[in-house]
């Protein structure tokens, strides 16, 4: 009796194209993540190779992947946004 | 002044918080107030409140005290922590919305309507929380001895009490705002103490601004013959030598004084090179550095940088740098750093733990290896991917994230909010390597809990900072917890009572039953706070990661990605990664430690369970989705 939504979401045809991106978003960026374990198991020496600024690549890798994340977060954003508009502008048509 | 400003700091700062939480609690009358405010705030909001939830003790004073002790290796748990809001982002978080309504058990539950789901996701919500809840408490504890002079257990109780009276008063509207307003002070106040730590610079000698000053550590040589050790210095006699942890000391005698130095030997060659130490007797009176224990007898401070570029002294003073330089020198292999580890023994009826220093070159401090070694056996080696993918995939699976995608008006807003958090969490996270490094390079390193790194740090920078540092510390706690518990009250009253036991009878009643658990869970957070005092707070949150990974993420993704999963695989994978991943851990070698035995004799190798649990747990969804013949879930629809 009680179960009913906090708050209604609408209808949202970009389910679909959100979802598909996600998902690949999220494999590109698992991989990245994963070459970084992968270089520490295989060769974990490599991470002292000094790679731009002074700074090693553990340092440098380790950067990037906090800032590819926010990057990718802000580009998948973008094209949710740009799809959400595109489809309810059709709707509305 | 200096004994009175962390104190008016703090009490300001708990007035406020408590006003805040009286302030909203007319907002918290109905069910769908007290859980999820509403739904009603706003993406940036929740966005920082995301991080001021997610930032916890572990993160402030875990990560940054491993880094301190450890180097890059505990800069892995910033990575780990912040790439598993990529999985939150482009997984879970719109689902999460579109499907839910108070926790993370309608989601799962949405397209089942499943008894088993309703019951399983609650015990895990209840399972996962008290593990998180364990490491916030004991961060609590933690900070109280040095900012308000209080025993440890008392720290935990007024956090407990506190956090109680936030949750019972407003619930999810009032902890919203607790976690905005110390996700917004811990980036601002970081970010100064970072600067300050740039202006100040590297030094080889750090005497934190002229306020202590630098002590220097003796080394003496010695000579061996026949067996027997003399100290070259006649005035020292040695008493007696033990070996412990890999290393050898030797307890010399001066007059009536006794002392405990490490024995070094190189090329024939004897060293011995002054400690500090601390020796509990028998009837339980415990002498540090030589004198009985007490406020201001205490082991010092330690961490220092030994070479800077293969300079020392004056000319190693750097002076103001930039971020770049302030990493680039202390990973120079001509750089060397100062760190100290621990080796305990007995001695006669005494327990004597003897802290020496161990020099380590810079380019080892900014790679991994120190604490997880990865040149080392296959199974060191496999317990590190194990970690790194238990904080990838654990993020998305915290019970108290996931209700905090309720309390936005849709799927966007949660979307949005989402990428908020990860800017916020990424800069803070960038920021806890600079305020490791520099406690580890700064002289602030205390040696019996790690765990005040930062605050110490601040402290170094005056006691302005430290009050500071302090109090957002405390609200770090706050913030966490009070998320903790709602999300615990939340499986309890809607999904164990009201979903499952159909035992509610009216909204009203379930605010009633949320309130009286966030006072159940509040008293039970406040024992374990005290019995696991002293543990890094990081390694402990790294557990609740792997537990919620296994137990909750497989059923979370196939849900939304396998059409075939059925309510019987969710129950089962649920089932399997509890057992599995809390099993692996209280027979690991870690927690063998804690429990007073002997690590090696772990029947578990692996002190990180989720390269086991979380594969198991998706394998166990799979074959039981194909084997039962339950509800098949539809495809989650627009």
């Amino acid at each position: 009796m009680l179960h009913e939504p906090a708050a209604q979401s609408g209808k949202d045809p970009a389910f679909a194209y959100k979802r598909t991106l996600g998902w690949k978003m999220f494999v590109a960026y698992a991989l990245f993540y994963a070459g970084f374990i992968v270089i520490n198991l295989l060769k974990p020496v490599m991470m002292e190779l000094i790679v731009i600024a002074g700074l090693n690549l553990a340092v440098v890798y380790g950067f990037a992947l906090i800032i590819i994340a926010l990057i990718l977060a802000l580009i998948y954003n973008r094209a949710c946004s740009k799809r959400e508009a595109e489809l309810a502008k059709s709707e509305e048509v | 002044m200096n004994e009175i400003l962390p104190v008016v700091l703090f009490v300001l700062f708990v007035a406020f918080v408590l006003g805040v939480s009286f302030y909203f609690a007319g907002k918290a009358k109905s069910a769908s107030g007290y859980y999820a405010a509403g739904g009603s705030i706003h993406w940036g909001v929740n966005g920082i409140a995301f991080a001021g939830d997610y930032l916890s003790a572990a993160s402030f004073l875990g990560i940054c005290g491993m880094i301190a002790t450890a180097g890059y290796d505990g800069f892995l748990y910033s990575i780990g922590y912040l790439a598993g809001w990529i999985v939150a982002l482009f997984i879970v978080a719109e689902p999460m919305k579109r499907l839910g309504k108070y926790t993370f058990t309608d989601a799962l539950d949405a397209n089942f309507d499943s008894r088993g789901i309703k019951l399983l996701a609650a015990i895990s919500t209840l399972v996962v929380s008290v593990c998180y809840l364990i490491p916030q408490m004991v961060g609590a504890g933690t900070l109280v001895t040095p900012l308000l002079g209080l025993p440890h257990y008392v720290g935990v109780i007024l956090v407990g009490v506190i956090v109680i009276t936030i949750v019972a008063t407003a619930g999810m509207t009032s902890t919203t705002y607790v976690q905005f307003l110390k996700g917004s002070l811990l980036l601002i106040f970081s970010t100064v103490l970072v600067v300050a730590l740039f202006l100040r610079g590297l030094s080889t000698t750090p005497d934190q601004g002229g306020r202590v000053p630098f002590p220097e550590y003796r080394a003496m040589a010695a000579t061996e013959s026949g067996g027997s050790l003399a100290v070259d210095d006649a005035q020292y006699q040695v008493v007696e030598r033990k070996k412990a942890g890999g290393a050898e000391f030797a307890k010399l005698a001066k007059g009536g004084e006794q002392s405990w130095w490490k024995l070094v030997s190189k090329d024939g060659k004897f060293e011995l090179v002054q400690t500090q130490w601390s020796v509990t007797g028998a009837s339980g009176t415990t002498m540090i550095n030589g004198a009985p224990a007490s406020k201001k007898n205490q082991l010092a401070l330690v961490g220092n940088l030994e070479k800077i570029d293969g300079k020392t002294g004056e000319a190693a003073n750097t002076g103001s740098i930039g971020p770049f330089k302030f990493l680039s020198l202390i990973g120079d292999p001509d750089s060397s750093v100062v760190r100290w580890k621990e080796a305990k023994f007995s001695d006669g009826a005494d327990k004597v733990t003897v802290y020496y220093q161990i020099h380590t070159p810079g380019n080892k401090i900014l790679r991994p290896g120190l604490k997880f070694s990865l040149e080392g056996t296959p199974l060191e080696r496999i317990d590190f991917v194990s970690l790194m993918i238990a904080l990838f995939l654990g993020t998305a699976a915290l019970p108290h994230i996931l209700i905090r995608y309720y309390t936005v008006p849709n799927p966007a807003a949660a979307r949005k909010s989402t990428i908020v958090a990860i800017a916020a969490i990424g800069l803070f996270y960038i920021l806890t390597l600079f305020m490791g490094l520099g406690a580890m390079t700064g002289g602030v390193v205390n040696l019996t809990d790690s765990n005040m790194a930062a605050p110490l740090l601040a402290r170094s920078f005056g006691t302005f900072l430290f009050s500071m540092i302090s109090a957002i510390a405390f609200a770090t706690v706050l913030g966490t917890v009070s998320g903790l518990i709602i999300a615990a009250s939340g499986a309890v009253a809607h999904d164990l009572l009201d979903r499952y036991g159909k035992v509610i009878k009216n909204d009203k009643q379930k605010v009633m039953v949320g309130k009286a658990t966030a006072f159940v869970v509040g008293f039970i957070a406040i024992g374990l706070g005290i019995i696991f005092k002293g543990v890094n707070v990081t390694f402990l949150v790294g557990l609740a990661f792997a537990v919620a990974a296994s137990a909750n993420l497989p059923s979370i993704v196939m849900m939304l990605f396998w059409k075939r999963t059925t309510s019987q695989g969710i129950t089962a994978s649920i089932t399997i990664g509890i057992v599995s991943s809390v099993g692996l851990i209280l027979f690991s070698p870690t927690l063998y430690a804690l429990y007073g035995m002997d690590p090696s004799t772990a029947p578990v190798p692996l002190n990180n369970p989720g390269i086991i649990s979380i594969p198991l747990s998706f394998a166990t969804l799979v074959v039981v989705s194909l084997l039962s013949k339950g509800t098949q879930a539809k495809a989650v629809k627009a």
